[in-house]
């Protein structure tokens, strides 16, 4: 009867917390959500699943697919380019015979899929339609050369597609552009045991490729909220930031090799498993981050590292910003190896966070900000030993006020619940203008003042209906100098998103920040490049697309 | 009413997010490299003698506590649980060495416990329901059985009155409400209490409290086991799913399992 005791209690934990499914600041696409044709045009900071209705509530189900605006009537500034061809039966056709199988086509051109072909027509926050009337599915690198030469010969326009999961629209067709998703293509077709090394199929959704390494030991090295939905081709296209980035670095670093098709059809095989490979350009490195704006992903190589027996979480009251980065030094010195996460929530946050699920705070008093730190390391005794070292320091010097370590298993899960469950608190009054940034870590908090002092001084910010804003606030990997910048608002109002837009990327910009550290560009952030990237650099990346995606069928109207 | 002497003993167990494995000669589930906690049950043991001796800051008229004792018999490693139980608000603790290939029956436990009641003087001891890796759930009944002391088992709400504790446990449709005189035993049910985290300052006071660590020898007991584990398996695996083309796939599939 042991496994019914460990259920009992097991229910009884998550019936307290309720704990988020995962580590990240996006969503899975599970939440109810309603998205009306009445919300004003959203503006380029990544709006939340959580849209609020007419009367600015945010309940009751999912509005269906069909009453998502379509992107194209919300950016009006984006044309449908004429050198494009239409779909025809006739493409259709090739395709069929191409692919064979009936489930590889959905063709909403000689018939209608309406129904089918929505769910690749938008995406999981319901902001984003396209007017898509074919969907593919290859299920070989084969077919995906294949289907990309036709349409390059014929001028028709494509989007790549993975776990559709993404938060600034690059996924979804804004047009007619055909949807090449990649869902067919999943298997994990090799791990070395010893190197650490998987080669897997773009396909292949992450939670599957890390329960896959999990039964062997290792870990993919990333790990976001979507893992359930997103696919590793799309991770890598996206390159993808998370939770584990603190700790095992960027895709740039741990992808070896990469497996594309341009968009003429050939085959790029740079599907290495090599750590070291100074053989000139690293081409792949373009592909990581492209956002399928020079080609298709079809396979990749990846390093993964071994998965760690022994898990710590401390939780941290701290009295100013400054003791935050005094903590996060002495972390890195302290813990230096072991430390696998660095992760910062204001006082806000953890108030919204105890205010919506009603759980109890984890600390007694009321400290400023809050600092979740994970170590992770092979020996329980040696990490235990240098925590506890640590910790004793940081409470003696008064660098933290008050603290408190996981005793067990639930524990570190409840702890960490106060950081990824944000962002699902953070929707419960109406929506969210949410902004993704890079800044030099002794600034990042300074935004977020800020842009409070600015939205109050605008008379923007109260407690009750007659102010749109209800807070501002920040959190973020701490360790790897990204701050979300969020403002929870009751409604979408016009006069906010003049008061952020586009003051906040000048104050990025003239902090040599990123507008964009982890989500990418997409749709939304299109006409904001220009604050991270210089003309010369936008220029050379103009080039670098016409190289390889002369047509420009590829993913277009998005960023580049 | 007299003041409290609180035992509570806690035990080391298998994480319980932590999925146990059956080891290969099938004798028993696989304990080494695997991540070990406190018994949830007796979390919640220790939580609420805390929570009895905090009610005294607000009601002049709650018992006091004099004492909270936190008791473990297992392995070395048992010391961690004891050091937690420490920080969160027992006075000492006391570490019966017991290797874990000669891990006590729950008559074994009782016995001991009996022993440590006498030496302690205690008057209450809060055990949890059941340990999660044996799931014997038999303890605190043969340890009342032994002192001959009154027992609520299963508690989900304790209150002190004048001279009695009352006692309220949830049973098939409702709650059943027990009263009885101190000297007693009270084994806790997961609606007792939420337990709290260990603070950091906590954690370092605890690391200052006693921890006596003593051997079945200093007791003089007779722990000849009763039981022979013949086989421990683990639930039969499930079956992988498969997948379909179309719907006419799934008509023919279920057919031939015969669920149509």
């Amino acid at each position: 009867m042991a496994t019914s005791a460990r259920f009992v209690s097991s229910l009884r934990r998550t019936a307290l917390s309720s704990r988020a499914p995962s580590r990240c600041q996006c969503l899975r696409p599970a939440y109810q959500v309603r998205w009306n044709g009445n919300t004003p045009t959203p503006t380029s900071a990544t709006s939340e699943p959580h849209q609020p209705d007419a009367e600015g509530g945010v309940k009751g189900k999912a509005a269906p697919r069909k009453s998502i605006k379509y992107t194209s009537e919300n950016y009006p500034q984006l044309q449908r380019d004429s050198k494009f061809t239409k779909i025809s039966e006739k493409h259709v056709k090739f395709f069929q015979e191409l692919l064979g199988s009936e489930s590889a086509v959905i063709d909403g051109v000689t018939k209608d899929a309406s129904e089918d072909i929505e769910a690749f027509n938008s995406d999981w926050m319901r902001k984003f339609r396209g007017h898509t009337k074919l969907v593919l599915k290859p299920s070989s690198t084969e077919e995906v050369s294949k289907i990309l030469k036709y349409c390059n010969d014929n001028m028709l326009a494509v989007v790549p597609q993975g776990g559709n999961t993404g938060l600034v629209g690059g996924s979804v067709p804004v047009f007619d552009e055909i949807v090449i998703n990649l869902q067919k293509m999943n298997q994990i077709h090799s791990f070395d045991e010893v190197s650490g090394i998987m080669v897997a199929d773009a396909g292949v959704i992450l939670e599957i490729a890390d329960n896959y390494l999990a039964e062997r030991n290792h870990i993919f090295p990333l790990d976001l909220g979507a893992k359930g939905s997103c696919q590793i081709g799309g991770n890598v296209a996206t390159n993808a930031g998370g939770l584990r980035l603190l700790r095992y670095g960027s895709f740039h670093g741990n992808v070896l090799g990469i497996e594309a098709v341009l968009p003429d059809g050939t085959i790029m095989d740079d599907l290495s498993t090599l750590r070291k490979n100074n053989t000139g350009y690293d081409l792949k490195q373009l592909f990581i981050g492209g956002e399928g704006t020079i080609g298709i992903v079809t396979k990749i190589s990846i390093i993964c590292p071994r998965r760690s027996p022994a898990v710590n979480v401390a939780y941290f009251g701290l009295e100013s910003y400054e003791h935050v980065q005094k903590a996060f030094r002495e972390a890195k010195g302290q813990l230096s190896e072991i430390l696998s996460a660095f992760e910062l929530m204001d006082s806000r946050t953890q108030k919204l966070v105890n205010r919506v699920t009603g759980k109890k705070m984890p600390l007694e008093g009321e400290h400023p900000f809050y600092c979740l730190i994970e170590t992770s390391g092979s020996n329980p005794d040696h990490d235990g030993e240098k925590l506890e070292k640590f910790l004793e320091h940081v409470m003696e010097t008064e660098v933290v006020q008050d603290g408190i370590l996981a005793q067990d298993q639930t524990q570190i899960q409840e702890l960490w619940s106060w950081r990824e469950g944000i962002t699902e608190c953070l929707g419960h009054d109406g929506g969210v203008y949410k902004y993704d940034l890079s800044i030099p870590i002794h600034e990042l908090y300074d935004l977020v003042n800020e842009t409070r002092d600015r939205l109050t001084e605008a008379g923007l910010v109260g407690t009750d209906k007659s102010h749109p804003v209800v807070d501002v606030v920040g959190y973020g990997h701490m360790g790897d100098g990204n701050l979300h910048l969020n403002i929870p608002v009751r409604r979408f109002d016009k006069t906010v998103e003049k008061a952020l837009e586009p003051w906040v990327y000048e104050w990025v910009q003239k902090r040599n920040g990123s507008i964009s550290a982890e989500h990418g560009l997409g749709v939304t952030k299109k006409p904001y490049v220009g604050y991270s990237k210089s003309d010369t650099m936008i220029r050379l990346m103009k080039q670098i697309k016409d190289l390889y995606d002369p047509n420009g069928i590829m993913n277009p109207y998005k960023y580049i | 009413m007299s003041s409290l002497r609180i035992l509570v003993p806690v035990k080391r167990v298998i994480d319980y997010a932590v999925k146990p494995r059956v080891n290969r000669a099938q004798t028993a589930v696989e304990t080494a490299n695997v991540k070990h906690s406190m018994n949830p049950f007796d979390e919640l043991s220790i939580e609420e003698s805390v929570r009895i001796r905090e009610q005294k800051n607000h009601h002049k008229s709650a018992p006091k506590v004099e004492e909270i004792v936190a008791f473990s018999a297992g392995p070395p490693k048992s010391q961690d649980i004891l050091r937690t139980a420490m920080a969160m608000g027992a006075d000492r603790g006391l570490h019966v060495v017991v290797e874990e290939k000669d891990a006590l029956e729950p008559l074994g436990v009782a016995k001991l416990l009996k022993k440590v009641v006498d030496e302690n003087k205690s008057n209450l001891v809060i055990l949890g329901k059941q340990s999660i890796d044996d799931d014997a759930g038999q303890t605190g009944q043969m340890l009342a059985g032994l002192l001959n002391w009154p027992q609520a088992t299963q508690a989900s709400k304790i209150t002190f009155n004048d001279h009695t504790v009352e006692v309220i446990r949830e049973v098939d449709g409702g709650v059943e409400t027990l009263k009885a005189k101190l000297p007693m035993i009270i084994t806790t049910d997961l609606r007792l209490n939420e337990p709290r985290y260990a603070s950091l300052p906590n954690i370092m006071k605890a690391k200052k409290k006693k921890l006596d660590k003593k051997t079945l020898s200093d007791y003089g007991l007779d722990t000849e086991l009763r039981l022979k584990t013949v086989k421990v398996t683990e639930p039969p695996a499930r079956k992988g799913g498969v997948k379909v083309e179309d719907v006419d796939g799934m008509i023919s599939k279920l057919k031939e399992l015969g669920a149509l």
